[in-house]
Order: C-alpha cells, then sequence, then structure tokens
C-alpha cells in the first residue's frame, strides 16, 4: 500500500487528493494543514465581504470529503523540513511522516516589503485567508477609512468585498495603472473609471513611504488619513521546504509538465511552482487557482503510477469589479499584432503571432469567450480558421465543419 | 449516456431551441408570459457557418470538463454524467465562460452563470429544445461516451 503525503490543504491539495484516487483506492492519504478549515474556495473571501456567500457555502466540497477520500487532514500543523533522502517529512512538532509519493502544495504568503512606521499602524491585515478575512471584518465599522496597499487582484476585489460596509476606501499602488499584471493602459483605464464611479479612490504611481499611526505619507508626497489597513501588495511562492530539501526552485518551485519537481518521488501543484506559460513560451508562476486544480490532479495521477500530463497552461484570469466583467488569457509576446474592437462600455483586445492567438483582454462582453481561450490553449493556426469572423464574436461557426462534425456530432 | 447532438442538415435556422430553452427554464407555466417583450438569456446558441449552415451548440457533458476543473466556487460538477452548477454556490466570477472551449457556459443575465443540465433540472422530461425541434435537428441519443 501506497503512502502519499501532501504539505498544503488548498485547491491544490484537494485536486492532488481527486487525482491520487482516480488511480489508486488504496494507499494512504495524509494531508499537512497549516490552516484550521477544510479546503475552502480562496478567492471568495471578497464575495464573504459582500455577503454574497457564507462560510458553509465557500467549502471547495463537500463535508464528507477527506472521508469520502480516504484522506487524513491534520489540521493546524506544518511542515519542517522535507528529508528527501530518506523520503520522510518533519512536522513542526517533530512527528515525521514516511511517505512513498509527496505532493508539495504550501500556496504562497502576502509579500510586505518594508516600509517605515508599519509597526505604528494598529490594524493592519493581508488578504489571503478566510482567518485574515474575519478579522478584517471584526475591525471595521460603517466610519472605517480603508486604506488598500495594492490595486492587484487581492487589493481590488477587497475593496469590492468592502464597499458598502465601510465610510471610503482608497487604494494606492506603485504601478500607475489598476491591475497592472493583467490589464494594459487602455483597458486599466476603463475599469479604474468604474471603480472610481463606484466610490473607489486611487493614488497610483506611488508608494506608501512612511505611516504615522492613521497617517500614510507616501513617495510624491500625499498624505492620505485611514483607520484600517489593508496590505496587498503581492505574494511569494512558498518555496522554502523544497529548496532547502535541494530541489531546484527560482521564484517558485520549478516543475515539468507532469508536476515533478527536481527530487525523486517529489511533485509540486499550486501557488507554489513555477512552471511552462505555452502562450508566452517562458517558465512563469501562474498562482491562479483552475491551473492549481489542474496541476494537482496531475500530480495526483502521477503520484499514484499513471500517466497525467498538465502541457498547455496559460495565465488566464476573469475578475468583475461592481458589475463590470473582465476575461483576460494568454500574453502579448513582442512584435505581436493587436486587433482592437472598443467603444464606450466595452473593449476587446486579441494578441497575434505567428499565425497565433496569443492573448486577449476582454471587458464587458463576456459572450463565449472560451473559445478564444481554447484557441491559445490549442495553439491552433489562424490560417485554419476563419478569423475575421472570431473577430466580431467568438463562435464555433469559424472552425470549420470538421471540427464542428467532432464537437457537436459525437462525445468529446 | 444520452447526450444532446446536432443534426445540422436539418436545422432551419428558427431558433425556436433558444426560446424553449429559455421558457423551460423560466420555472412559469403560460410562454407569452415568460417570454414576452424580454431579452431571454438560452443556454444553447444557434449558430450560422459561412455557408448558411446553421444549428445550435450546448453543453457537451465533456470527459474532460473544465468548467468543473477550474470553478473557483466549487459550484459545478459532474454527477451520472451529467455536468451541473450549484446555483447557490455560484458566486458569478464566470471563470467557468472564460474556459469553455465550445462556448457553452453562458451568462444568465443576473450575473451568474448557466449551462444545458438536459432539462434534468425542471420539469420538462425530455430536453426541451428536442422536443420542441419542428425538424427533428436536435436529438437526445446515446453515441457512447463512458460516464
Amino acid at each position: 500500500m501506497k503512502r502519499y503525503v501532501i504539505i498544503g490543504n488548498g485547491v491544490a491539495a484537494a485536486g492532488c487528493i481527486e487525482g491520487i484516487r482516480s488511480f489508486d483506492t488504496e494507499g494512504s492519504i495524509t494531508v499537512v494543514s497549516a490552516e484550521q478549515h477544510p479546503v475552502y474556495c480562496r478567492p471568495l473571501i471578497s464575495y464573504y465581504l459582500e455577503k454574497k456567500t457564507d462560510l458553509q457555502r465557500m467549502n471547495y466540497r463537500s463535508e464528507s470529503f477527506y472521508t469520502d477520500n480516504g484522506a487524513e487532514v491534520l489540521y493546524g500543523r506544518t511542515a519542517a523540513e522535507i528529508k528527501a533522502d530518506v523520503k520522510q517529512v518533519i512536522l513542526d512538532n517533530g512527528d515525521r511522516l514516511e511517505y512513498d509519493a509527496l505532493c508539495n502544495a504550501t500556496g504562497s504568503s502576502p509579500f510586505v516589503p518594508p516600509m517605515q512606521g508599519l509597526d505604528t499602524v494598529q490594524y493592519k491585515f493581508s488578504f489571503m485567508t478566510i482567518d485574515d478575512t474575519l478579522a478584517l471584518e471584526k475591525a471595521i465599522t460603517p466610519e472605517s477609512k480603508v486604506l488598500i496597499i495594492g490595486a492587484g487582484l487581492i487589493g481590488l476585489k477587497c475593496a469590492e468585498g468592502l464597499h458598502g460596509r465601510v465610510g471610503s476606501i482608497t487604494v494606492c499602488d506603485l504601478a500607475p495603472r489598476v491591475l497592472s499584471s493583467i490589464l494594459d493602459d487602455k483597458c486599466a483605464a476603463m475599469m479604474q473609471k468604474h471603480l472610481e464611479a463606484n466610490g473607489i479612490s486611487f493614488v497610483l504611481g506611488t508608494s506608501a513611504k512612511v505611516f504615522q499611526g492613521s497617517k500614510a505619507i507616501m513617495q510624491n508626497g500625499a498624505e492620505v488619513d485611514f483607520d484600517v489597513l489593508v496590505l496587498a501588495v503581492g505574494v511569494r511562492a512558498n518555496t522554502a521546504l523544497v529548496k532547502n530539501a535541494g530541489g531546484n526552485v527560482n521564484r517558485g518551485i520549478l516543475v515539468d509538465e507532469a508536476c515533478r519537481t527536481s527530487l525523486p518521488d517529489l511533485y509540486a501543484a499550486g501557488d507554489c511552482t513555477e512552471y511552462h506559460d505555452i502562450s508566452s513560451d517562458t517558465e512563469k508562476v501562474m498562482a491562479l487557482m483552475p491551473n492549481a486544480y489542474m496541476q494537482g490532479r496531475t500530480a495526483g495521477i502521477n503520484m499514484a503510477g499513471g500517466a497525467a500530463a498538465f502541457d498547455n497552461a496559460i495565465p488566464m484570469n476573469s475578475i468583475g469589479f461592481f458589475g463590470l466583467h473582465c476575461h483576460t488569457a494568454g500574453s502579448q509576446p513582442e512584435g505581436c499584432e493587436m486587433f482592437e474592437e472598443a467603444d464606450e462600455n466595452h473593449i476587446r483586445r486579441l494578441f497575434v503571432k505567428d499565425d497565433k492567438l496569443t492573448g486577449f483582454m476582454l471587458i464587458g462582453h463576456m459572450h463565449r469567450t472560451g473559445i478564444y481561450t481554447a484557441l491559445i490553449r490549442n495553439q491552433t493556426p489562424l490560417s485554419s480558421v476563419d478569423f475575421a469572423r472570431l473577430k466580431i464574436e467568438p463562435q464555433l461557426a469559424a472552425m470549420g465543419s470538421a471540427y464542428r462534425d467532432k464537437v457537436l456530432k459525437g462525445a468529446v | 449516456m444520452k447526450r444532446i447532438y446536432v443534426k445540422e442538415e436539418w436545422c432551419l435556422g428558427c431558433h425556436l431551441c433558444e426560446y424553449n430553452c429559455a421558457f423551460a427554464n423560466s420555472g412559469m407555466t403560460d410562454m407569452v408570459k415568460a417570454l414576452r417583450g424580454k431579452t431571454i438569456y438560452p443556454r444553447i446558441q444557434v449558430e450560422q457557418d459561412e455557408n448558411g449552415v446553421t444549428y445550435a451548440v450546448s453543453c457537451r457533458h465533456c470527459k474532460d470538463p473544465l468548467c468543473v476543473k477550474s470553478c473557483i466556487a466549487g459550484a459545478l460538477s459532474k454527477k451520472d454524467g451529467v455536468i451541473e452548477i450549484d446555483h447557490d454556490k455560484c458566486v458569478g466570477c464566470l471563470t467557468c465562460v472564460l474556459v469553455c472551449p465550445y462556448g457553452a457556459v453562458v451568462e444568465d443575465g443576473s450575473g451568474v452563470a448557466q449551462k444545458c443540465e438536459l432539462c434534468m433540472q425542471n420539469a420538462c422530461g425530455t430536453p426541451a429544445c428536442v422536443k420542441g425541434c419542428p425538424n427533428g435537428a436536435i436529438v437526445y441519443e446515446e453515441r457512447g461516451e463512458a460516464e
């Protein structure tokens, strides 16, 4: 009987459990969970603040998930060390877990750059976990002046979640635009305008230099008064265990298509990893929940002796604020051509290079976008489809009748 | 496992399947009251290719469902071969719309996602698009996918 150990209890771990069990119903599975919660939908913490969901509904799987899958969860435990040579995990309490196959699914941690006077701030929070969210919720009042450092996905979802529950929200970022990791200037400007119309204030292109209790002084001299601070500058992959065990690590733990690390029988999945983005042909940390699940599942199948590959990963994001949605996927490699269609309320930018769709940014109109995403994932030559029609809207009609016959007349 | 398949040689492009779908999932008993003067959000989409050939596209209930794997709310699942959305869990992030390669998951008009569930969640019995197709261009039959 094989012994499987998973360090971490997020969505990658859930995928890993399901992957293992699709192949091996016998082996033992032990999950090391730092958080005291069963696997939950991390990106839903902002929807919790918004009261669009609750703690019960945020569970990623049913109550009986672990027992159904014969997995034991060690809640409140962390791993202190991986001894790859003897295939053991040493826990924080000194216990040892022996493994035949191990998955490191340790996720990422908030990155807080050194900022002067941060210790003078009474109410400051990260926004990554249920516990962060409950603590933040406890600290806010309808009069709170909230300052969020970071206008990325986490900071802005936090702003949306807090909207209507606090007095004012100001978001600052060193980048000159919002959502700088996924949107270009024009798309970001459209999103920022919409956020501002909903009462969110921005201080962009500068960062907080000094905190004095309830005042932040920016690099450009501007001052922002606040009483609750949220730090959403960015995240860092949790790579230490694998790095210390001698595995190859860059910004994330390096994994191949099978989610193997450089060490034997040691796999990694989720936000802690760095892996191949086929849209840009580069290795990247793509900390995305869908990819985390797919990596976890891939790792699980391979750990159990199957053969799975996650070989078409791309960055992609579906995110919306106050009713305005945005879909992005892929990348904009140097020298790519852009096709744009836009009006006041929507924008569609498609990026093309070497006869392939490499990426897109859409705001406002989200109908059937997955057809575009599939073109990137499948690296479909655009000369083989009717790209002129696809530019107007995503449709199977542009993909040729052979593809249509395959998809609509048989099982896929 | 029965699925919905199209016979494009019989499709008239009349869009009636879209209306039947919207009505079947409206929860109402009178089609006129349910649909008159309203924008409909069907779970099946009629397309037309460059030669004028028309056909309807709905969820393939695929073997490797990217929507289920990608759902950030744990709201999509595959049970007995049918991919379902738990509307109570869906928060309307539309990640499923971003990943479905066939454009078969769509927004429902109120901000959350919806898709064909083979009329198993409503009182229709045989899928409404199949039952109502005037030319037999949409069929509900077994073509051999293992569940």
